[in-house]
């Protein structure tokens, strides 16, 4: 099993794939304090996932132990049971109060 | 060459990921966060992690990615503008971003990454992933279906909630 893939093993070192995904978590990081469309922080909350997902995938190829990819595996099983269930709520809050913008989520507390 | 393929992805990847960030518009936040998650995936595709690669287009850009768009054209939002809050918010963000991005680069600084010299790198194709998920893993493989049953469920109840209350 002789692919082109695993010289990047020896190339790129793992400290650059944790700074990517450092990166990538940073910038869902400020979307999700900045922006005020509760679709587009939930987007935000997505590219963090990914990010984690990363790092997870990264770290257990570089070390070779499956692990790691399972977890992202599962990750991705809870993110899509997650997405369904947080676009329902915004889709019912929506019909209720005709807003998505963020504060008025506050509604939803008892 | 394959540093620079690297690099160009990177870079790639978080331009596409500030740019769903900052557009105004909701559904060119959706495209902007397909290309992130295809560019995503050909960083998988570098690892040799090629089913994580083929689940990640097929359940994000795939299934998450059509939720978003249904949801952002059922609501009608792609004419809604933000109300502009000044650029303060902005740079609470950034300042408060950029220093846990330091945290992370000082922790890198005192950790030392053993490299793992004869690590097996095929352990990512579907083939030998599929016999650990089957073998090691097969409890919550089997109890992650029954997350997406309660799941279904729950999106049911909530759909459904609003007529209960009317009544």
């Amino acid at each position: 099993m002789e692919s082109t893939a695993p010289e990047i093993f020896s190339a790129i070192p793992l400290t650059h794939y944790i700074l990517l995904s450092a990166a990538l978590f940073v910038v869902g990081l400020i979307g999700v304090m900045t922006r005020k469309s509760i679709i587009i922080v939930f987007m935000c909350i997505e590219i963090m996932l990914n990010a984690a997902n990363l790092m997870l995938t990264s770290t257990s190829a570089y070390y070779g132990n499956p692990g790691g990819q399972i977890m992202v595996f599962f990750t991705m099983a809870v993110a899509a049971a997650e997405v369904a269930v947080g676009l329902a709520i915004i889709v019912m809050v929506y019909k209720n109060l005709k807003s998505t913008n963020i504060d008025v989520f506050n509604k939803l507390k008892g | 060459m394959i540093d620079k393929i690297f690099y160009a992805l990177s870079i790639a990847t978080i331009l596409c990921a500030c740019m769903v960030v900052i557009s105004k518009h909701p559904i060119r936040s959706i495209l902007f966060l397909v290309a992130t998650f295809f560019l995503i995936s050909a960083h998988y595709v570098l690892l040799n992690a090629q089913f994580l690669a083929l689940v990640n287009i097929v359940v994000y850009a795939g299934a998450i990615m059509v939720l978003f768009l249904f949801v952002v054209m059922f609501l009608n939002l792609n004419k809604e503008v933000e109300p502009y809050k000044g650029f303060l918010p902005w740079l609470a963000a950034l300042v408060g971003g950029g220093s846990f991005f330091l945290i992370v680069i000082s922790a890198l600084q005192k950790s030392n990454l053993l490299q793992n010299e004869n690590a097996n790198h095929s352990i990512g194709l579907v083939e030998n992933l599929g016999n650990v998920l089957y073998k090691e893993y097969l409890l919550p493989m089997e109890i992650s279906s029954v997350l997406f049953l309660i799941a279904m469920a729950g999106v049911v109840l909530l759909s459904r909630k609003e007529k209960i209350v009317n009544e």
